[in-house]
């Protein structure tokens, strides 16, 4: 199921509707709780789209309360649900605050762009940056395909393939690995 | 009996000292007349001071005003008369105040307590600040959210960590006596509780041997550190380092008794001044000049 989250709406409609920037980290907090309990309506697995396109500003405060904090229990042994995660909307600005925070916790997350193209931002290895793409490019597969692809060993690429679901960067159905962001 | 500070003509964060100095020896109870009528111009910084100043004396003190014109009608613009009034018994009349919000100065001076009033300045300086950096000191359109940005995050100090309420202002002008170009100022000034004691109260920490106003202004200023146990905290003055870096800027942050400064190549100050004249809260400023060809 693929759920559509647009900040922006969210921040009026929880903080105050005369809002456009995300700043503060009472306002992250508030915006992340709004996320979190939309999401715990939402049963099975699902992709959830999280649009930046109207918000104005993003501060560091913000970005770490909203982005980081709802990240960081998805990326845990034991994840809340079967969530995952793409952002869209992000302006230049936008991922000046974005990156470093993901730095800070050694987070990374998909981020579509413009034309609808994905792309991993954040901390990601470069065996990880290298399997998540050819996950990407073969438009899912089995390991020894995606192996194949990025040019990294089966034993390693099972292993990076495990790490990247475990950050919600991939998801396995059946034998098959598939890139969060991909085209459906 | 009621003790006479001298404010020097020119109030900038340096000169400020002069005044601390005269009001160290004194206790916080002991009546003082801020005398300003020699006055004739002060930054941001040393006008978010004053207030600053104010709200640190247990009686409440006296102010007199400048008394050149030019310098009453520039601090009214500021807005400094609408608050000073509250704060301090002026001397005289006050000056007829004009309306908030109808000023030519980039950013009034402005009260901070509450998460809200961030959002507001934010969105205030978002609308003045873009025409003013690009044309006017020549930076990058990307500037201008930065910008925005490091006002979020100072103003921020003061809702995450003070403990009180506490002052924001930006201005431009140019700074013709160290840099000969125009620069954008921003002072955020607090009688809170200060970085050490900030730092004191975090859970669970062992004070070291060496620990004074200095050494917790190189904690929180220079390694990022936070009275939050959590790893995501620090990152605010992390990003107004970064962001003053980027655009060749300075930031001197005072606290307590000591004084760190990220010192660009233009300015000649110190990083560290320490021994100062004891001073509560935090007071922040951070200033970033004009561009020029080659820069």
């Amino acid at each position: 199921m693929i759920n559509h989250i647009d900040l922006s709406t969210v921040l009026r409609r929880t903080v105050c509707d005369l809002y456009s920037n995300l700043v503060t980290r009472p306002t992250g907090a508030a915006v992340r709780t709004a996320i979190e309990t939309q999401l715990a309506e939402l049963g099975g697995r699902t992709v959830t789209v999280i649009d930046f396109s109207n918000v104005g500003l993003l501060d560091y405060s913000c970005a770490d309360e909203v982005v980081a904090k709802l990240l960081l229990p998805y990326c845990d042994d034991c994840p809340p649900r079967d969530a995952y995660f793409v952002f869209r909307g992000m302006s230049e600005t936008h991922l000046d605050a974005l990156e470093h925070v993901l730095e800070r916790h050694r987070l990374a997350l998909v981020l579509q762009g413009d034309g609808g193209e994905p792309t991993l931002i954040g901390a990601v290895s470069e065996a990880e940056r290298r399997a998540w793409q050819a996950t990407l490019g073969v438009g899912g597969g089995t390991s020894r395909e995606i192996g194949g692809a990025a040019g990294l060993a089966m034993d390693e690429v099972e292993m990076v393939l495990e790490g990247l679901a475990r950050r919600r960067l991939t998801m396995r159905i059946d034998d098959q690995w598939v890139a969060v962001g991909a085209p459906l | 009996m009621t003790t006479v500070i001298n404010v020097p003509p020119s109030l900038d964060d340096v000169t400020f000292e002069q005044v601390l100095d005269q009001i160290a020896p004194l206790p916080a109870d002991e009546k003082i007349l801020v005398d300003a009528r020699h006055a004739r111009w002060a930054s941001p910084f040393g006008l978010t001071a004053l207030l600053t100043l104010a709200q640190t004396r247990a009686e409440r003190a006296a102010f007199a005003p400048p008394e050149a014109e030019e310098t009453v009608s520039y601090w009214n613009r500021t807005g400094f008369f609408r608050h000073a009034t509250e704060l301090f018994d002026i001397v005289g009349s006050a000056p007829k105040q004009k309306p908030a919000g109808e000023s030519d100065v980039l950013l009034e001076i402005t009260p901070i307590a509450k998460s809200d009033d961030v959002h507001e300045v934010v969105g205030r300086i978002q609308q003045k600040a873009q025409h003013i950096l690009t044309r006017e000191l020549n930076l990058d359109a990307k500037a201008t959210m930065g910008f925005a940005m490091t006002l979020s995050e100072a103003c921020q100090n003061i809702v995450e960590h003070a403990g009180r309420g506490g002052w924001v202002a930006v201005q431009t002008y140019r700074w013709t006596k160290r840099l000969g170009r125009r620069v954008v100022v921003i002072a955020v000034c607090d009688a809170g509780v200060g970085f050490r004691q900030s730092l004191e109260s975090a859970p669970g920490r062992t004070r070291s041997d060496r620990w004074d106003d200095a050494m917790a202004l190189e904690e929180a200023v220079v390694r990022g550190v936070s009275r939050f146990r959590d790893p995501g905290r620090g990152q605010g003055l992390a990003g107004v380092r970064r962001y003053v870096g980027r655009w060749d800027g300075k930031l001197s942050v005072r606290s307590g008794t000591a004084r760190i400064a990220i010192v660009p190549s233009w300015d000649e100050d110190v990083a560290l001044r320490e021994g100062l004249a004891p001073f509560g809260g935090a007071q922040m400023q951070i200033t970033i000049p004009e561009r020029t060809a080659g820069r």
